[in-house]
């Protein structure tokens, strides 16, 4: 089973443990990405997160289910925020159960390292100074 | 031909747009929209990278396109 949500709203990580919680899995492991106060020492201020929606669902449903078959997970939970975000907020939380808990690890991992390679969302960060897209140019 | 052109991100920045009506002369690939919208918009080139998406899915470059498809400008990709 697997619970793919893009929001503007504050991420639930209790929800996403509480969704994955399965009588045949014998661990949870949860990854949340959260907004750092400073990029190469300089203060952020916020960040803004915008996503190409039907496509960014799409992807994600796809990485979930991509790391269900490779590494036999239980259930995943993949939530990703949009719009602006304050220091400190989760921007993404991955909650996964599995049988054991390399599976559950190694799943989560997959999940997230795929995600920031292909899930179509775009973090600008916000300084005191000006405002730069993450990652935009070589 | 007309297709629809969606830009996010940077590139939204640099085409001025999220959505713009483009007129094909003929059936073209992926390849070739991408040649016509660095002319276009010459700043594309400088981004890392731009993939493009044909109706939600990264397209190959080979992928010709046909009436009404969605194409989106994909720059290097930030979530997490």
């Amino acid at each position: 089973m697997l619970e793919i949500k893009l929001t503007e709203t504050l991420l639930d990580v209790n929800a996403c443990i509480n969704f994955v919680s399965s009588d045949d899995a014998g661990g949870i492991d949860v990854f949340i990405g959260t907004v750092r106060n400073a990029t190469k020492g300089k203060p952020v201020l916020r960040l803004e997160f915008e996503a190409y929606e039907p496509m960014a669902i799409a992807e994600m449903q796809k990485i979930a289910e991509q790391a269900k078959a490779k590494f036999g997970a239980k259930k995943i939970a993949l939530h990703h925020r949009s719009g602006i975000l304050q220091i400190g907020e989760a921007a993404v939380v991955i909650a996964v159960s599995a049988p054991h808990r390399a599976a559950a690890f190694d799943a989560c991992r997959y999940c997230i390292d795929t995600l920031k390679e292909t899930v179509p969302i775009w973090k600008k960060e916000i300084f005191e100074d000006g405002e730069v897209w993450v990652a935009a140019h070589p | 031909m007309k297709i629809t052109i969606l830009s996010f991100g940077i590139a939204k920045d640099i085409t001025g747009q999220r959505f713009l009506e483009w007129e094909l002369p003929q059936a073209v690939s992926v390849g070739e929209l991408r040649k016509s919208l660095v002319q276009r918009f010459p700043r594309l080139a400088e981004l890392a990278t731009v993939r493009l998406a044909v109706n939600n899915e990264y397209a190959s470059e080979e992928l010709v396109l046909g009436e009404n498809d969605e194409v989106a400008l994909i720059p290097p990709v930030s979530g997490g």
